[in-house]
């Protein structure tokens, strides 16, 4: 006879459950308003800037939201963004940033494994159930919209 | 002559020695309060390399490389090679051993690998099928995270229970009999030879663990299991042992490990600890602590070789413990299996 193990799995599932450290909600929810609110807020005034420089606003809209692109891709680049969301959270991940790092990201490590089946087959490998998913929820509330107009 | 004990353990007739080691990290471990125990610090994650897994692989290559110069042994004095690392198809040991051209043995057990290796290779030397053996294991975080986890670039928030996989590599030479250097005069006080006394290779325990940012949890049980066992076979309690240092539960799953063992009736374990607790400062945000192949390897032939050879430890029970599981395996709605295997070492007089 061997010494068992005295626990049972269900008993060892509340073991874990006690000593899982909680995560800091206030603090986390805070960093997330902060860095998420940054970020839009420095797309807004790049929108504002280019009204300025007499775009019209719908054009002005789209450049800001491919500047945005553009930052969160270069941040990406240079392996700062990782940073940025580790801090912020879903304040990073939302915002049209996040979504140019979870496609750059990709694109970067995958490289090493060449343009077509590294590259170009992973670079969705994130961004890809999002798109599906946004694009799923869009179908359905289209069909809501439309029953219920 | 049996040298089986109980019914897991395995006690050596002639203990195979460790002869020495060499071992190689990353910046980050450089950078932790082992940094005095590691014979080389990479300057940054690549090391030179086009990818990590080619900077992986040369890790473990100069592991080995090193470890055969440092102690002047003749390559073809080595009979085994068993290394292994946590990458598909154990590639970057089958990559690093192309070189040495001694026979291979690749080995898994993710990571509680070195200590499988190390009673491997004690076994195939008791056993009288080898007289030099080469044991060695890596990880990469990098290579790591692009297996297991996301892009190395992508952003997420890490819940408090993940582990660092740790960059590192280590070796160490096993020996039947005789020292290494055998003219070498060896002071008085000091130890005459660091060796593999006993063995205790356990099974894999599943207690339904699924979460892969929590491996501590899934190991605990079967690093609990081994060492139960280990006591029974041998009559022996933790108070035998200066130090049993598991590698690598995290801060939770040591926690884990001491509440199970506690439940068994093993209060007092003031001597255990954990190499992935060990590795990084609380201030490394690495939150749980290392993990991976190479951080059991690089804290055994760094700073627990060094602690033998002093003799501040003289007896130490090293269980690896190794969270079996895979990407996919995980999606499709598996447990994580467990598994724990223990080596005891001791530093001996001649």
């Amino acid at each position: 006879m061997t010494r068992q193990i005295k626990v049972t799995p269900q008993e060892f599932a509340e073991m874990n459950k006690k000593i899982r450290p909680k995560p800091k909600l206030l603090r986390n929810c805070f960093m997330a308003f902060v860095v998420g609110g940054a970020i839009c807020l420095l797309a807004q005034v790049l929108i504002n800037v280019y009204q300025y420089l007499g775009i019209g606003l719908k054009e002005a809209v789209t450049l800001g939201t491919v500047s945005m692109i553009l930052l969160g891709s270069l941040l990406t680049g240079l392996g700062l963004y990782d940073g940025i969301v580790a801090l912020g959270g879903a304040g990073g991940i939302l915002p049209v940033t996040g979504f140019a790092n979870a496609m750059v990201s990709p694109a970067m490590d995958y490289k090493k494994e060449g343009y077509v089946l590294g590259v170009g087959a992973k670079m969705f490998s994130v961004a890809g159930p999002v798109i599906i998913s946004g694009t799923i929820t869009a179908f359905l509330l289209g069909v809501l919209s439309l029953l219920f107009r | 002559m049996n040298k089986r004990v109980g019914q897991k353990t395995v006690v050596f007739q002639n203990p195979p020695e460790i002869v020495g080691g060499y071992n190689v990290v990353g910046p980050k471990e450089g950078q932790g309060p082992l940094n005095a125990h590691f014979d080389y610090v990479l300057p940054d994650t690549y090391n030179g390399e086009k990818t990590w897994e080619k900077t992986e692989s040369s890790m473990i290559e100069t592991a080995m490389n090193e470890a055969i110069k440092k102690h002047n042994i003749a390559v073809g004095d080595i009979d085994y090679v068993l290394a292994g690392d946590l990458l598909n198809q154990i590639t970057t040991s089958s990559y690093a051993v192309r070189q040495i051209g001694r026979p291979f043995i690749g080995m898994f057990g993710a990571c509680s690998t070195m200590a499988l290796a190390t009673a491997v290779g004690a076994m195939l030397i008791d056993g009288g099928f080898a007289g030099k053996v080469l044991c060695a294991t890596s990880s990469h975080h990098d290579t790591a995270e692009r297996q297991f986890r996301m892009p190395t670039e992508h952003g997420n928030q890490r819940p408090l229970t993940a582990q660092w996989t740790v960059t590192g590599a280590g070796c160490l030479i096993l020996s039947a009999g005789q020292s290494a250097q055998p003219d070498q005069a060896v002071p008085t006080g000091q130890p005459a030879k660091i060796c593999v006394t006993a063995a205790t290779l356990g099974g894999i325990l599943d207690y339904g663990q699924k979460d892969a940012n929590q491996m501590g949890a899934a190991m605990a049980p079967a690093v609990a299991d081994t060492l139960l066992t280990h006591f029974y076979d041998l009559g022996t309690s933790p108070e035998a042992y200066d130090l049993i240092v598991s590698g690598d539960l995290g801060t939770q799953g040591l926690q884990l490990l001491k509440e199970l063992l506690g439940k068994s009736g093993f209060h007092t374990l003031d001597n255990l600890q954990d190499c992935g607790c060990m590795i990084y400062h609380a201030n490394q945000d690495t939150h749980a602590g290392g993990s991976g192949c190479g951080c059991s390897a690089v804290v055994l032939s760094g700073y627990l070789l060094d602690h033998l050879r002093k003799r501040d430890l003289r007896k130490i029970l090293f269980i690896g413990s190794g969270s079996l599981h895979s990407k996919e395996s995980l999606l499709q709605g598996e447990s994580i299996p467990g598994i724990g295997h223990a080596v005891v070492i001791e530093a001996l007089d001649k």
